[in-house]
């Protein structure tokens, strides 16, 4: 296993030990999808993207925005990890007046370039960010961070077109394939697939993932993403498992909203540090 | 058997109707040529729109700054939340569309993206109240309604080709999101003959009256004024107070002149009666303790007809000739 490989495994882990502190916080949340977008983030921030901690709001980092703002445990953990929000935060996490709210907001926390909350909202602005960029003459990416039930918005698709209208090659959306919405499987709520044909007819780069490859493998489909000639948007599909990591929070069945018991928050963080890095060599 | 007699026709029924009177002095474009001498002196400005340039006189600023424009289409989800990306981004944005779209179909965007971030997004409308004969799909009726609870979005209704230049003009300076209801193609030119000038935020006296105070936004100020005219000749004296800025309300000057004896208090405004400038008004006079003859002009809580202008707010109660007679009725 090469450095990279171990240095994204270390960040990924961490980033899920970041989240499972704060679920404990609340006893709930949205902690399946923190462990299943983990490996996304940890490549996001500590691979692919130029982030800038100390000076959260610089002209040349890249943007990312979590428009699936429910995920902001996991966010949050991966700006913890990354030096945007001290460690001791976690504590107050989702508590009164503290600057991690449930819900991303872009007042509340460094690192955070959008309210989210409602969703379908990122990509638009997604749009605008990478048009306002391209007019200042700055070559920084922007990433859209989002979930396959926003893939239920009009406005994710208004956003698709107007990407690709506009070449947005600097454009770079992440889409969390779950196959989890708020009432079921997002396969029984409102088909979707097939996703792959539906944003390269869109005009899109596209590329799938899954949680079954290597760090490494993810990290040079971002790579592609970034570097590939293409004169427009690119997209990376991701079969996400949530509650990745500890496995008794991956058999939960319903995992949008999980409850955990108060022993088990410890138990899973057990598991999680226990657990070989499993990568390829 | 007799020929059937010709009535003359009105021909005002299109979506994309004059609200200017056939005598009527006006300027074109208004808001196309103040952007783009806004444009010229701020180069963060850019112009946004979502396929209606030509409806919004946007096309007059992509004509001078074609590189500063942009296109979305018929998505006024991707308008807004772009045009949010875009501020954040340090741009100013000035995207428009017709009211009923920007109220109606992006509401989510105005309120989560633009306000919430107090971004530095001019949302700028056309065809606002009763100024499109196309029915309710294009007749913004309740837009104010709709926007006025958003804290911190300012709004603000001019009145005429002048004013919509000075409108513009001052919110290029203002740092923050605002909603503007635009005149478009020839528009009336009427508040040049009061030596005014608009102020973000005033409310301003532009004629002096003893039996009535009309507080007026928009459209309804000219109106009012003709209306004032007609009845000055039965010797009835009208005062009107122009309240552009109907977000933040000018409330110490409302306040001053509502409080003036002897005056019954009318608000006439091109919107629904509910929510808009005159509940705001009515709500300031009964905080406030003043007590006095209240009455409303505005729209029903209807859907309102498809038709011609002129015979529109002739039955809706915002023609010039039925402002009077409404105020004559009830003195």
């Amino acid at each position: 296993m090469n450095d990279r490989q171990s240095e994204l495994e270390t960040r990924a882990r961490n980033i899920r030990r970041h989240a499972l502190r704060m679920g404990a916080v609340q006893g709930q949340g949205y902690i399946g999808q923190a462990l299943g977008w983990a490996d996304v983030l940890a490549v996001a921030y500590f691979h692919a993207m130029n982030t800038t901690p100390k000076d959260p709001k610089s002209e040349s980092r890249d943007r990312f925005l979590l428009s699936h703002g429910h995920y902001a445990i996991g966010h949050y953990a991966a700006l913890i990890e990354a030096g945007f929000i001290p460690e001791a935060e976690i504590e107050s996490y989702g508590s009164d007046d503290s600057g991690l709210p449930m819900s991303g907001m872009s007042s509340y926390t460094p690192g955070m370039e959008m309210s989210g909350g409602s969703l379908g909202l990122g990509l638009p602005i997604a749009v605008g960010m990478a048009l306002a960029l391209r007019a200042k003459g700055n070559p920084a990416f922007v990433y859209n961070s989002m979930s396959d039930g926003e893939l239920d918005e009009g406005s994710t698709w208004e956003a698709a077109l107007g990407a690709a209208h506009h070449k947005l090659s600097k454009l770079i959306c992440l889409v969390d394939i779950n196959n989890q919405q708020a009432d079921d499987k997002c396969s029984s709520v409102l088909g979707l697939e097939p996703l792959e044909e539906k944003w390269a007819a869109f005009g899109w780069h596209v590329q799938r993932a899954n949680y079954r490859q290597s760090i490494q493998e993810l990290a040079d489909v971002f790579d592609k993403a970034r570097f590939t000639p293409f004169p427009g948007p690119r997209v990376i599909l991701f079969d996400s498992l949530m509650g990745k990591g500890v496995s008794f929070l991956e058999a939960r069945e319903n995992n949008h909203f999980l409850r955990v018991d108060e022993s088990e928050w410890q138990r899973a963080i057990d598991e999680l540090d226990a657990a070989p890095t499993k990568g390829k060599a | 058997m007799n020929a059937p007699v010709k009535k003359p026709r009105l021909t005002t029924a299109a979506m994309i109707a004059s609200i200017a009177g056939p005598d009527q002095r006006t300027r074109p474009a208004p808001f196309g040529h103040a952007l783009a001498a806004a444009a010229a002196r701020r180069p963060e400005i850019v112009g946004l729109t979502a396929d209606l340039s030509k409806y919004t006189d946007l096309h007059i600023f992509e004509q001078q700054y074609p590189d500063r424009f942009y296109q979305f289409g018929m998505s006024e989800q991707l308008l807004f939340g772009a045009a949010g990306g875009m501020a954040k981004e340090g741009f100013a944005p000035f995207a428009t569309t017709f009211a009923t779209f920007a109220t109606r179909r992006a509401y989510d965007f105005i309120h989560q993206v633009i306000a919430e971030d107090h971004l530095n997004v001019k949302i700028c409308c056309a065809l606002p109240g009763l100024t499109s004969g196309y029915g309710p799909s294009h007749q913004a009726t309740e837009d104010i309604a709709v926007l006025r609870a958003i804290p911190g979005l300012a709004i603000i209704d001019p009145c005429d080709a002048l004013e919509i230049a000075q409108v513009v003009a001052a919110m290029a300076d203002y740092q923050g999101p605002a909603y503007i209801r635009l005149l478009r193609g020839q528009v009336p030119l009427v508040l040049d003959a009061y030596d005014y000038q608009f102020e973000f935020g005033k409310a301003k006296q532009i004629r002096e009256g003893k039996d009535a105070l009309v507080i007026s936004s928009g459209l309804m100020t000219m109106r009012t004024l003709d209306a004032a005219a007609l009845l000055a000749k039965d010797s009835i004296s009208v005062a009107v107070l122009h309240c552009p800025t109907i977000k933040p309300l000018d409330e110490a000057t409302i306040l001053a002149a509502a409080s003036q004896p002897g005056r019954m208090v009318v608000v006439a405004e091109n919107h629904s009666v509910i929510g808009g400038l005159g509940e705001a008004v009515a709500c300031l006079l009964m905080r406030s303790g003043i007590c006095t003859s209240f009455r409303q002009i505005g729209l029903p809580d209807e859907f309102l007809t498809a038709g011609a202008l002129p015979s529109l707010h002739d039955k809706y109660g915002i023609s010039s000739e039925k402002v009077a007679a409404s105020i004559r009725a009830w003195l």
